[in-house]
């Protein structure tokens, strides 16, 4: 290589690179409007989602789609927790092709409270413990085949979660 | 120091069944301490646990997880003697991780 042709061939690496970032970022641009499977695909913390006050909020944040009831989701839930602070939540279902698990409690501060991925070959049943500020009503979300259904069950709390 | 983690896996027939407990304050950042001051936010983000190079189960936690969190799940296609790693990440950006042997 002479000393004159060595600029050239390094600006046309340049251009070159450019155009690589320039499709790159056009793939990234395209599989984020897409957010279907956003909750499933991708194993990124869905800061915003956690964000939301309210559970439509989240539910749209997190899953953007409408979620619907089944009898296929058992929720185990206590009628009553005496502390708040620690309320133990367990979801089991007979649903198929399960890829997430989600926990909404509508009457927190921030009413998502967790998300789970569960990958092929990982039983769709999670449990937890959560906190809760005050009675609520408790959704369990289970996105199955790309559908959300969803089950929802009421716990009395007699002391909030959140101590001060 | 000690972990932050305790793991129990233990396979029952062809599920691996894992109970996880973490010691983490996980604070919400709306409560106050005994001096009126904010406590601010610190609470774990992900948790991740791992056989064989797969991720077998993704946890995202907002601030409503209670303090010293418990998860209970079950995976398929795990051995007695596999290895099983798990690891968190909170919003302070500290980590911890652990591997297990699944008994």
């Amino acid at each position: 290589m002479t000393a004159s042709s060595g600029p050239w061939a390094n600006r046309r690496l340049i251009l070159k690179g450019a155009g690589l970032v320039a499709l790159i970022g056009l793939g990234n641009a395209v599989l984020h409007a897409a957010p279907v499977f956003a909750a499933t695909n991708d194993n990124k913390y869905p800061e915003d989602a956690f964000k939301q006050k309210n559970a439509g909020d989240a539910i749209k944040a997190l899953y953007g789609r409408d979620h619907e009831a089944s009898d296929k989701i058992k929720l185990d839930a206590p009628e009553i927790a005496e502390n708040g602070g620690v309320v133990p939540i367990a979801v089991t279902t007979s649903l198929p092709n399960v890829t997430s698990i989600s926990f909404i409690v509508a009457e927190n501060p921030f009413a998502l409270a967790a998300s789970y991925h569960i990958p092929e070959g990982t039983v769709p049943a999670v449990a937890n413990r959560l906190k809760m500020a005050k009675t609520s009503n408790v959704i369990a979300l289970v996105e199955s085949g790309g559908k959300l259904y969803s089950a929802t069950k009421e716990v009395k709390v007699t002391v909030g979660g959140c101590g001060g | 120091m000690a972990s932050s983690i305790r793991v129990r896996a233990i396979l029952n027939g062809e599920n691996a069944e894992v109970q996880t407990l973490i010691q983490h304050p996980m604070d919400t950042g709306l409560v106050k301490d005994a001096k009126g001051e904010l406590i601010p936010a610190h609470y774990i983000q992900q948790l991740t646990f791992t056989h064989k190079d797969k991720t077998v189960f993704l946890a995202d936690w907002g601030t409503a997880v209670s303090k010293d969190p418990y998860v209970k799940f079950a995976f398929k296609g795990a051995a007695k003697g596999d290895e099983l790693k798990v690891s968190w990440v909170d919003n302070k950006g500290a980590t911890d991780s652990l591997t297990a042997t699944i008994q």
